[in-house]
């Protein structure tokens, strides 16, 4: 039995029972961040913010959504839209973060390509980071469905038809997904479940996890230098905090975070009160209808680069191309052969292989916003072909780079 | 002992998941509401008509003679004939992911709008990436209606050599 003592503050009774100054030390005040960083290594602390206006948004409407095929369209476009007091509000927050931490999310994937953060014991974060970036899509998904207007049922048409697998006519699992021939109240209620809270949870426990990964091998910096954390952590607790390469990770680095976030929410909410729009399809403000297909059907912004691969092909090549595309960026660390974990400036055919991954998604992302017709189905077919040729390069290239 | 409780566990493992996988089923009341029955007489002819069975549109095309006319074998195959009229009937969704094809008379074909692809006017694929022709639901004839949902012989027929899933 550990022994107690009578407190001599609240402060002193909490930490003989949950040691709150040592997980203090442990969490904040002496967890330690390198200085030779940019305003790049603060999207984390963006996300967990936008992840948070997701949360919070997410509560108020679901004390007034309705699950329910008939009531669910009038129940977000109508009760929420205009009976609830600040019900748009809370939507508008809702669907602008949904877009805008895809941005994030590939900013923060890109900085941590270009600056080499997957590699030298940083392999969890990268794997526990496209793990999250899988959970958040279905969640993105998953709530698509909810308002039940026309681009929520045909994309999940589309969507669940993909577990089809193509010429093995997996019909049977489609249907046991939706619950039904076609989509319809069972797949509503059970892609609201997941939406609310299976997903959720998960995302929370992929959070935790995202953070634990970092915790031993702490962040990288611009030059992938390896800090010996223990000397520099001593150098600055003896009062040499000009010549450590760290500081605290509170206050200090958070006070720096704080302000990115500061400058992001600025944008957020010019984003939410003046341009929503472009989170909210026109098509989806019609009730969904199975007899009607909408006159072109794309997916939201952050999934067209990986449409664009799946549509130029014949069905089962494209479900293949499509199924390389959502697993080979997990495999990166693997992938990228080369010791060096150093910016991608500094590794020649590296860096071109880098600028060209980007530009081949960007052009991905742009025709599969585009009708699949004529020049722009060439063009997505190239960009398609190039994406996976890159990958498969991927080895060979960074096999050769020489050590820096 | 830790096997003994690895075992105990498994089987109630297996068990949940069993749960878990039925209650996701379709539930017996969508599986008996599988059955529609369409009156033949009333189709005009060259007009695409869409009726709906589980839930799904059924293009339903009375041919005209000049369709019928040139009507290829492997058309043949999938025509379908209800007293003197030919028809084709399909599930009106693409065989790519499920879509509606949209049906232009000019053309007398369909397209696709989700991924491009194309059809003819007796449901055969004229361009991908959709895999093959449109399904044909089950049907039987029975007159001149035809009653989607149950097997009849034609359609038996069609399903054996592989014109339809």
């Amino acid at each position: 039995m550990a022994h107690f003592t009578k407190a001599t503050s609240v402060k002193d009774w909490l930490n003989q029972r949950l040691a709150i100054e040592k997980v203090e030390k442990v969490m904040a005040s002496e967890y330690w961040i390198p200085k030779n960083i940019n305003f790049l290594w603060a999207m984390g602390m963006v996300l967990a913010i936008t992840f948070a206006l997701l949360l919070v948004s997410g509560i108020f409407l679901l004390m007034y959504y309705q699950p329910d095929v008939k009531d669910a369209f009038y129940s977000v476009n109508f009760t929420i839209m205009r009976d609830v007091d600040y019900g748009w509000l809370w939507r508008h927050v809702h669907g602008v973060a949904a877009s805008v931490v895809f941005l994030i999310i590939y900013i923060h994937m890109f900085t941590g390509i270009y600056y080499g953060s997957y590699k030298k014991g940083r392999e969890m974060i990268w794997v526990s980071g496209m793990l999250l970036f899988v959970t958040f899509s279905a969640e993105a998904f998953s709530g698509y469905m909810l308002p039940w207007g026309q681009m929520s049922y045909w994309a999940g048409m589309v969507i669940t038809n993909i577990f089809s697998l193509g010429g093995l006519h997996l019909d049977g699992l489609v249907e046991w997904i939706r619950g039904d021939y076609v989509p319809a109240q069972a797949f509503l209620t059970r892609f609201f479940m997941l939406h609310v809270l299976l997903l959720p949870l998960a995302i929370m426990g992929l959070i935790g996890l995202h953070f634990a990964a970092l915790r031993i091998p702490h962040v990288n910096n611009q030059d992938g230098e390896e800090v010996d954390f223990d000397a520099e952590a001593k150098k600055y607790l003896a009062g040499d905090k000009a010549g450590s390469k760290v500081i605290r990770f509170a206050n200090d680095f958070m006070s720096k975070d704080l302000m990115v976030v500061g400058f992001f929410l600025i944008f957020f909410f010019y984003l939410v009160f003046f341009q929503y729009g472009f989170a909210l399809d026109p098509v989806n403000f019609d009730p969904a209808d199975g007899l009607k297909t909408p006159a072109h059907i794309y997916p939201e912004w952050y999934f067209l680069w990986s449409y664009e691969i799946l549509r130029p092909f014949s069905v089962n090549i494209g479900l293949l191309a499509f199924g390389f595309a959502q697993v080979i960026f997990v495999l990166l660390p693997w992938l990228d052969r080369s010791p060096n974990a150093v910016p991608a400036s500094r590794r020649g055919a590296f860096s071109v292989w880098f600028w060209l991954l980007l530009i081949d998604m960007i052009v991905l992302t742009a025709m599969g916003k585009l009708p699949p017709e004529g020049m722009f189905s060439t063009i997505g077919l190239v960009a398609a072909v190039a994406f996976i040729l890159l990958w498969v390069a991927l080895p060979f290239i960074t096999m050769n780079e020489k050590k820096v | 002992m830790g096997k003994a409780f690895g075992a105990v566990a498994g089987v109630g493992a297996v068990a949940s998941l069993v749960a878990m996988k039925k209650t996701w089923d379709p539930l017996p009341s969508v599986k008996a509401a599988g059955f529609t029955t369409l009156d033949m007489t009333i189709y005009p002819e060259g007009e695409l008509i869409t009726e709906k069975w589980r839930g799904k549109p059924i293009f339903v095309l009375k041919k005209t003679a000049a369709m019928i006319a040139k009507q290829t074998e492997s058309q043949k195959a999938r025509d379908i004939v209800v007293g003197d009229s030919h028809f084709m009937i399909a599930i009106g969704l693409c065989t790519h992911l499920g879509c509606i094809p949209a049906y232009i008379p000019a053309d007398e074909s369909f397209l696709c709008a989700c991924h491009g692809g194309m059809f003819n006017w007796a449901g055969e694929v004229t361009k991908v990436p959709p895999p093959r022709a449109f399904d044909i639901p089950p049907f039987k004839i029975e007159g001149t209606s035809l009653v989607l949902g149950e097997v009849g012989p034609e359609f038996q027929a069609m399903k054996d050599s592989g014109i339809t899933l």
